[in-house]
């Protein structure tokens, strides 16, 4: 296909998806006009049924609570397909690191050291705040978990590949994922040993805006952390031990 | 609040049109970062703080890494 052929497919091609578009977007609400009536119906309710402040984590682990199981394990999935696929394969070795290679061994600069050594800690309690938090304040599962797995790349960025292996070892990270992952639907099931529905939220409330409100909602936000936090730091810490210790053997 | 969703909307065609048409993969990711980063504060102006939080983590910190770390074990191979 030469090069005029192929433009000309492409300009055809967008005009259509242009005009398609531009039709779509007459037919739109104006903007900031909401007419979904189930936002504002929850709106109203959550926070009386659920004691959550935080309606969109009652909607995403209680009243959507077996779409986030799926993706849940979508994530568990997607991180098994990184592990395998990194995995060292024949015709490759593995460079051991010596606990004396570890720390003070690249030219990183002392100011991204300093700042990242003092970051660490308190992105880690955010995160734990963020996910404790879930049902009372913007965040949960998986934002707090998300920010965890940040703070274990700033242990990479400051001390090293060595460092990162000893704070995030790979049996502690397999352990928090298969935990995490398997908690929701174990508290899924202790709705219906309950005598409700599956996933129902049978544990106490709580008073709206303390940290143990929602029932459920804390105990599931927890699992997704873990299982968030571990997924993230599992994919990054194979990509590095794929880039940085697996050598081609000749 | 109606300007400054405009200029954040204005801004965020533009840097998503710059990570496209950037050609080094490292300014690319960098650029990447940027776009998700202006992307958060669009969340948080649409008053939709959660999605902003994950944006944050997932797009400005996790990803951007993973493609570096990729990119320096292509870098690696091709020496």
């Amino acid at each position: 296909m030469t090069r005029t052929v192929r433009r000309r497919l492409f300009l055809s091609a967008a005009a259509i998806f242009a005009t398609v578009l531009l039709a779509g977007f007459r037919g739109l609400a104006t903007f900031g006009e909401f007419q979904g009536a189930y936002g504002s119906l929850l709106n109203r309710v959550a926070v009386g049924e659920r004691h959550a402040t935080n309606v969109v984590t009652a909607v995403v682990y209680d009243y959507r609570g077996v779409d986030t199981m799926g993706e849940e394990s979508i994530l568990f999935g997607a991180t098994i397909g990184v592990a395998l696929l990194l995995r060292r394969t024949r015709g490759e070795r593995e460079r051991r690191f010596g606990s004396r290679a570890a720390v003070r061994s690249s030219s990183r600069s002392e100011a991204i050291e300093i700042i990242g050594l003092a970051l660490i800690g308190p992105i880690v309690l955010l995160g734990l705040s963020v996910v404790t938090h879930g049902s009372v304040t913007p965040g949960g599962g998986f934002q707090g978990g998300a920010v965890i797995a940040s703070a274990a790349t700033l242990v990479f960025l400051t001390g090293g590949y060595a460092a990162f292996r000893r704070v995030d070892p790979i049996p502690m990270i397999d352990l928090a994922e298969g935990a995490g992952v398997g908690a929701y639907p174990i508290v899924g099931v202790t709705g219906l040993l309950a005598g409700s529905a599956f996933l129902a939220n049978v544990l106490p409330l709580g008073r709206a805006g303390d940290v143990l409100s929602g029932g459920t909602l804390f105990v599931l936000n927890l699992a997704v952390g873990l299982a968030v936090a571990a997924s993230m730091v599992l994919i990054v810490s194979e990509l590095l031990e794929q880039t940085l210790a697996i050598r081609e053997s000749r | 609040m109606t300007f400054v969703i405009a200029a954040l909307l204005v801004a965020i065609a533009m840097t998503g049109s710059a990570v496209v048409l950037t050609h080094d993969p490292f300014r690319q990711t960098a650029m990447l970062g940027i776009y998700g980063l202006l992307l958060a504060v669009l969340f948080v102006t649409f008053q939709a703080p959660d999605v902003a939080l994950s944006i944050v983590a997932v797009g400005v910190v996790l990803l951007p890494l993973m493609i570096l770390i990729a990119l320096a074990k292509i870098e690696g191979r091709s020496r």
